[in-house]
């Protein structure tokens, strides 16, 4: 599975796209495929400010409840409600399957996360 | 098969490199190294699915097995577990279950009538040790021997509408002609004299077969079936759908529907105790209870709000008083719900009554419903 590279990822698995002040979030391909058939989502409202390395929703597969952890701190400025409907869409391409979009409290913050290739090899040893 | 250290060793089935070389997704189930799911099957939805419309194989081998052979088998299998095993004919089987002299479960079990003087009793994987030790202790006044013949076999459930196409190619007895909760013992894959049992833990049609547990037996048994069903899109199915599946059926886990603290009243298994059946483990205790009335009782719940109930959750009434716990739990999906079981006091059981269930401090309205909650076809 190719990780993008303008993407930064957390340990816990979720993956941050930043433009400037403003981010989109993710979980990682390694996430949903180690989850299974993703069949819930709970995501925050629009509004919600969130903080960095805090649980900011939950996504379920038919065995196990994951928590989500915000890559960023920040204030929720749109959900991707659609996975309500379609959660299997995480499933089907998880770097397309956005969750939430942030206005970023500290910019500044995602440079000490991990690269594609620092995400990819952590995957490998986790396994 | 290694034995089992607590934490250490897991145990293995003959299956067991046969599940990796599909590259399953491992988990310890009560000590065994067992396929929660097989990616490469499509996993688990996938494996739920192909059950309920065409076939899927399981590994149970995990399953224990236990022999009560001797003049004294029957007297013996009345006296230990709670349904009437004296109305059992050769060739079929119940469900049943061993209590505790308390009216708890020791363990829910398939009893099998062999022979006049022959039972076999079909038990939990992570009960084994527990109930071969407690039945041998209580049938030690009758005359007969017990034996744990578990690890002799590899059991594989084939199951789904369309299992017995799928068994047909490769045995002679007529599949046809055996019932549900019936078995034969007939030629499987050039093995002769192989029980085929018409059981299963899937609310599907389906068959176990118990074949010899080298490993060179096994796998070849296993890759012919798989063979067989080919055309009917046959799948690996793993623990994950073994659980959803039996969930849908209502068909209870021990740990979690039944367990040393509960009683059959209360897990609504009445129809496979028959309390005038003479004395057995367990009758005097269930009789007290019944005299004194439920206090709980199992019902089905849907989920009417978003969320998902799962194990051990709280169930609350409408004020918010905690009234009951969730048993089983889980996106069902072939029904596409989220459903459940849960004990209630039976004020809250009445169908259409609503509760709320607790999810991560979120109460989640939710509908007792009809159980089970799916319930195959009768057939034609």
């Amino acid at each position: 599975m190719a990780y993008p590279k303008d993407f930064k990822y957390t340990k816990e698995h979720e993956w941050i796209q930043v433009t400037g002040n403003t981010a989109t979030v993710g979980i990682t391909s390694h996430a949903q495929e180690s989850l299974g058939d993703i069949v819930f989502i709970e995501l925050p409202k629009v509004g919600a400010q969130l903080a960095a390395g805090k649980s900011f929703g939950t996504v379920e597969s038919v065995k196990a409840v994951s928590e989500l952890y915000a890559p960023a701190s920040g204030k929720v400025t749109a959900v991707n409600d659609t996975l309500n409907q379609t959660p299997e869409n995480v499933n089907k391409d998880a770097h397309a399957a956005w969750m939430i979009k942030l206005e970023l409290s500290n910019p500044g913050e995602t440079s000490g996360l991990l690269s594609a290739d620092d995400y990819e090899k952590y995957v490998a040893e986790e396994k | 098969m290694s034995s089992t250290v607590e934490g250490q060793t897991l145990r293995k089935t003959a299956l067991n490199a046969l599940h990796r070389s599909l590259g399953a997704k491992m988990v310890d189930f009560g000590g065994w190294d067992m396929p929660v799911e097989y990616p490469s099957s499509g996993g688990l939805m996938k494996e739920h699915l192909a059950v309920r419309t065409g076939v899927g194989l399981f590994d149970v081998s995990h399953m224990g097995d236990i022999l009560l052979r001797g003049p004294g088998a029957l007297e013996a299998t009345q006296w230990i577990s709670m349904n009437d095993a004296s109305k059992l004919q050769e060739g079929q089987a119940h469900y049943s279950a061993l209590l505790y002299p308390e009216g708890g479960f020791v363990d829910d079990v398939i009893v099998h009538k062999l022979g006049n003087n022959d039972y076999l009793l079909v038990i939990n994987a992570g009960t084994r040790e527990k109930d071969y030790g407690w039945v041998k202790k209580n049938v030690s006044r009758f005359h007969l021997h017990a034996d744990d013949v578990g690890d002799y076999y590899t059991q594989i459930a084939i199951q789904g509408p369309k299992a017995e196409a799928t068994l047909q190619k490769l045995t002679n007895v007529d599949l046809s002609q055996i019932k549900n909760y019936w078995f034969k013992h007939g030629t499987v894959c050039g093995l002769p004299n192989t029980m085929i049992a018409r059981t299963g833990y899937t609310a599907e049609d389906g068959f176990e077969i118990y074949v010899p547990s080298d490993v060179a037996t096994s796998e070849r048994v296993w890759n012919e079936v798989m063979a067989a069903g080919k055309e009917f899109g046959a799948i690996p199915c793993g623990l994950g759908a073994r659980n959803t599946l039996r969930l849908e059926g209502r068909m209870a886990l021990y740990g979690h529907e039944i367990s040393d603290t509960i009683n059959v009243w209360e897990a609504g298994l009445d129809r496979f105790c028959k309390m005038d059946k003479g004395d057995f483990l367990g009758r005097a205790a269930l009789e007290k209870a019944k005299a004194a009335g439920l206090t709980r009782t199992l019902v089905g719940l849907e989920a009417v709000d978003r969320g998902i109930p799962r194990d051990g959750y709280k169930v609350c009434d409408a004020a918010g008083a905690e009234i009951g716990y969730v048993t089983s739990g889980s996106y069902a999906p072939f029904l596409k719900k989220n459903i459940s079981l849960a004990y209630v006091p039976p004020a809250h059981a009445a169908l259409d009554h609503e509760v709320f269930v607790e999810i991560r401090g979120q109460k989640v309205k939710c509908k007792v419903v009809p159980t089970p909650f799916y319930k195959r076809a009768k057939k034609a």
